[in-house]
């Protein structure tokens, strides 16, 4: 067997090099399409202003949105009075005067909430704030800052890499990392502490079983007094976990049930409705050119007005909620179920219809063993696909005033302060898409396995 | 013998009838189970909804009634830009105002340029969808990838890429980035990534595997080999697919539109809020017009592309 050499091999390219060079009018092809984008994205670059926008983005905020998906902060703030120190927190805090979190030590307290010196430890730093002075340490590095009665802040020595001030006598920012920040003013202490997790998650403060451990909830639930004598314990936990004010569990599953029910209803309509429609719309089933291109002409236009222009006018008839989206989606799938319908019905083998006929059957019965046998497992496997993905759009319509989970999740963005609820939607819905998936993938398969074998 | 035959023939039929009263039973069971399951659906429908199904019922068409402008010609003044007789100052009527001038007296009119903008949207979120697509599905696919852990890994991604819902990257970078269609662009690419890797994966790994061997044979490198083996003959199935979700992408950039990522989804919300039925009616037979234009064409294209085969099923996750 004859084998070539490297030089052999030069000398046959260079002997065919069309063989070799490719056609030119493919090559210039290609490199007009790619110049084609190129030249299209910055086009679109200009378009959008995509520089401008980012430049002038809040990245800065951007962090902090982030870091609230999975953490939370506790806010502390230190007021300098004539009486001592007075700790207070923001108004729906689950700490006050009488409530203090355990990184925060009151000492030589005079009163609930007024100390003398209040004494904190932040990740691996602590912070000391006496009247007029506050000392930090973070790491082995530590701070000593004066608080004059004019209330210019100065610090003892230069200041460290994670201190900073922008004016001189003016606030001094400490930052501890994730862990949080102080801010030192002129009159007060303003102390911001994260930690990972959702706060309250089970319980709100307002709550009997607030800040207690699982085995003394259960032993609370199981054999304790009973704490409002019109409900046992255990109903007592349950109503307070469905209305937590932070996290509103009772509304948020509502909601997601909202969701769901509107893609289940939706999808199932939709199927009913296309299936019939669907017989009178293949051309070899139902012999009337008329009927086929009006039915066929509906669907089109049903599909082509798009769910979000459905869901807008669903909105105004039925005011936001399921109904809404219901119709949405009914109207929309009645369209795609009803061209995809069509279309398998088209495509069906012929030789089963024409032996049922062939025996006499009536019209009906031609259908009924003829045709339905054969798409039915496909006509099913189409709806149970789109259900899993209408699951998806019903959260979506559902922000422009469908109602469900959609509209909540808009709502506890646009205040941008609540993007722990947020992530805590978006995890429930990531569980209820990857349920369906797979749900919807098991039947697929053993449907399409049956219609095989 | 003849006994033992009907015998034999009597159990196969007492064996058929088993068979078939199992999956009769088995049908009305999931029939009722389906029912039931309606029914509760429908109940708790009706029951957390603002307006009530058979209250609300009569008024269902209502918003036809709000679609019906002064005169026929309205829509067409809204549509294009033309001073309306009406024209009283209110919002209702300033059709001219929208006018976007690109000459001193050429203008688009304001609903097509949003339009144009949506369908850039789209556009630019089906390329950088397809772009990332493709570099990633090549890792998930099991002919290519032999490692385990990187294919189960690029597929999860894919898939939290993928069911992560629209609205909240939307909403997210709408809140750093302020109003605009890059919230919009985002948000809809991340999802094509998503789900056009997941498309593009199935392909590859349908993938006729010869000349990927040949090249192995000479001792092509990973990616010469994914180059020259596997993308000529998986290019046609992945543009095809690329259209399909650019038809997609057009009712997702108009839907995230309307939840503030600008184009024509913004002006249509606005415009039903506040009862403009000429405007309303000339955006609805613009996104109609501009829908199955684009469905068509993104249709003989890929019947161009793929041939019929590329219509056997819908438009995908």
């Amino acid at each position: 067997m004859a084998t070539l050499t490297a030089a052999e091999y030069e000398a046959v390219a260079a002997r065919h090099p069309a063989v070799f060079a490719g056609s030119r009018r493919k090559q210039v092809t290609r490199l007009i399409v790619g110049l084609g984008f190129v030249a299209y994205l910055v086009f679109a670059w200009w378009f959008f202003a995509v520089g401008t926008v980012l430049a002038n983005g809040n990245w800065g905020i951007a962090g902090v949105y982030l870091a609230d998906w999975v953490s939370y902060e506790t806010r502390p703030n230190i007021v300098f009075t004539s009486d001592g120190l007075k700790v207070k927190y923001p108004r729906f805090s689950a700490y006050s005067d009488q409530r203090q979190p355990e990184w925060v030590e009151l000492q030589d307290v005079r009163a609930p909430g007024l100390a003398g010196r209040v004494a904190m430890t932040i990740g691996n730093g602590a912070v000391l704030v006496e009247p007029g002075q506050v000392s930090a340490r973070r790491g082995g590095e530590s701070l000593a800052i004066t608080v004059a009665p004019d209330q210019t802040v100065t610090a003892a020595e230069p200041l460290p890499a994670w201190a900073g001030q922008k004016k001189p006598g003016g606030t001094i920012v400490l930052s501890f990392g994730f862990s949080g920040s102080v801010q030192i003013e002129g009159d007060e202490v303003k102390v911001r502490h994260r930690f990972w997790g959702w706060e309250d998650f089970v319980f709100d403060p307002n709550s009997p079983f607030w800040g207690k451990s699982l085995g003394e909830v259960m032993s609370l639930i199981l054999s304790g007094d009973r704490i409002e004598p019109g409900m046992s314990n255990a109903q007592l936990a349950w109503d307070n976990i469905l209305n937590n004010s932070e996290w509103q569990h009772g509304d948020v599953w509502l909601k997601l049930g909202q969701t769901i029910v509107m893609a289940f209803v939706g999808t199932v309509f939709a199927s009913l409705l296309a299936f019939p429609l669907a017989f009178a719309a293949a051309r070899n089933v139902t012999r009337n050119r008329v009927v086929n291109q009006v039915t066929k002409r509906l669907f089109d236009f049903l599909r082509s007005v798009d769910m979000l222009i459905w869901a807008l006018f669903f909105t105004r008839a039925f005011g936001p909620g399921p109904l809404a989206g219901i119709s949405a989606i009914f109207f929309t799938d009645t369209g795609t179920f009803g061209k995809l319908y069509s279309e398998a019905l088209e495509n069906i083998d012929d030789r089963q219809r024409e032996g049922i006929r062939s025996v006499g059957a009536a019209p009906v019965l031609v259908q009924r063993y003829g045709v339905i046998p054969q798409v039915l497992p496909l006509f099913i496997s189409q709806s149970l696909y789109f259900w899993e993905s209408n699951t998806r759009s019903a959260t979506i319509i559902g922000a422009v005033g469908a109602g469900g989970i959609g509209l909540k999740l808009w709502e506890a963005m646009r205040t941008n302060s609540d993007w722990e609820n947020v992530a805590y939607m978006v995890l429930l819905i990531l569980i209820v898409v990857f349920v369906f998936d797979n749900i919807s993938n098991f039947l697929r398969k053993r449907l399409v396995n049956q219609s095989v074998a | 013998m003849t006994a033992t035959t009907s015998d034999t023939a009597l159990a196969v039929e007492r064996h058929w009838h088993d068979l078939a009263s199992r999956r009769r039973l088995y049908s009305l069971g999931g029939l009722v189970l389906m029912l039931v399951a309606l029914g509760g659906s429908l109940w708790f429908a009706n029951e957390s909804s603002a307006g009530k199904f058979w209250d609300r019922l009569p008024h269902v068409f209502d918003f036809i009634d709000q679609l019906v402008p002064r005169d026929g010609w309205e829509v067409w003044r809204a549509l294009f830009d033309l001073p309306s007789p009406y024209a009283d100052g209110s919002l209702k009527y300033d059709y001219p105002d929208g006018r976007i001038y690109i000459t001193q007296s050429f203008y688009i009119p304001q609903y097509f340029y949003k339009m144009i903008e949506t369908i850039n949207i789209a556009l630019v979120s089906t390329i950088i969808g397809f772009a990332l697509g493709f570099c990633l599905c090549f890792l998930a696919a099991s002919n290519i990838v032999t490692q385990r852990w990187l294919r189960f890994f690029v597929r999860r991604f894919m898939e939290v890429l993928r069911a992560f819902p629209e609205i909240v990257i939307a909403g997210f970078f709408l809140a750093v980035l302020s109003l605009g269609a890059i919230p919009a662009i985002l948000a809809v690419s991340i999802h094509t990534v998503g789900a056009l890797g997941k498309m593009f994966f199935e392909v590859v790994e349908n993938a006729d595997m010869k000349p990927d061997e040949g090249l192995r044979a000479v001792g092509a490198t990973w990616v010469e080999r994914v180059w020259f083996g596997i993308v000529p003959q998986v290019m046609p199935n992945f543009l095809s697919y690329a259209l399909l979700r650019l038809e997609i992408n057009v009712r997702a950039s108009t839907i995230i539109g309307a939840v503030g990522g600008g184009g024509i989804g913004e002006a249509l919300r606005l415009s039903i809020s506040r009862t403009h039925e000429a405007k309303t009616l000339a955006i609805v037979l613009l996104l109609l017009l501009t829908i199955i234009a684009i469905d068509q064409l993104s249709a003989w294209l890929r019947r161009r592309l793929v041939g019929e085969q590329a219509f056997a099923f819908g438009r995908g996750g």
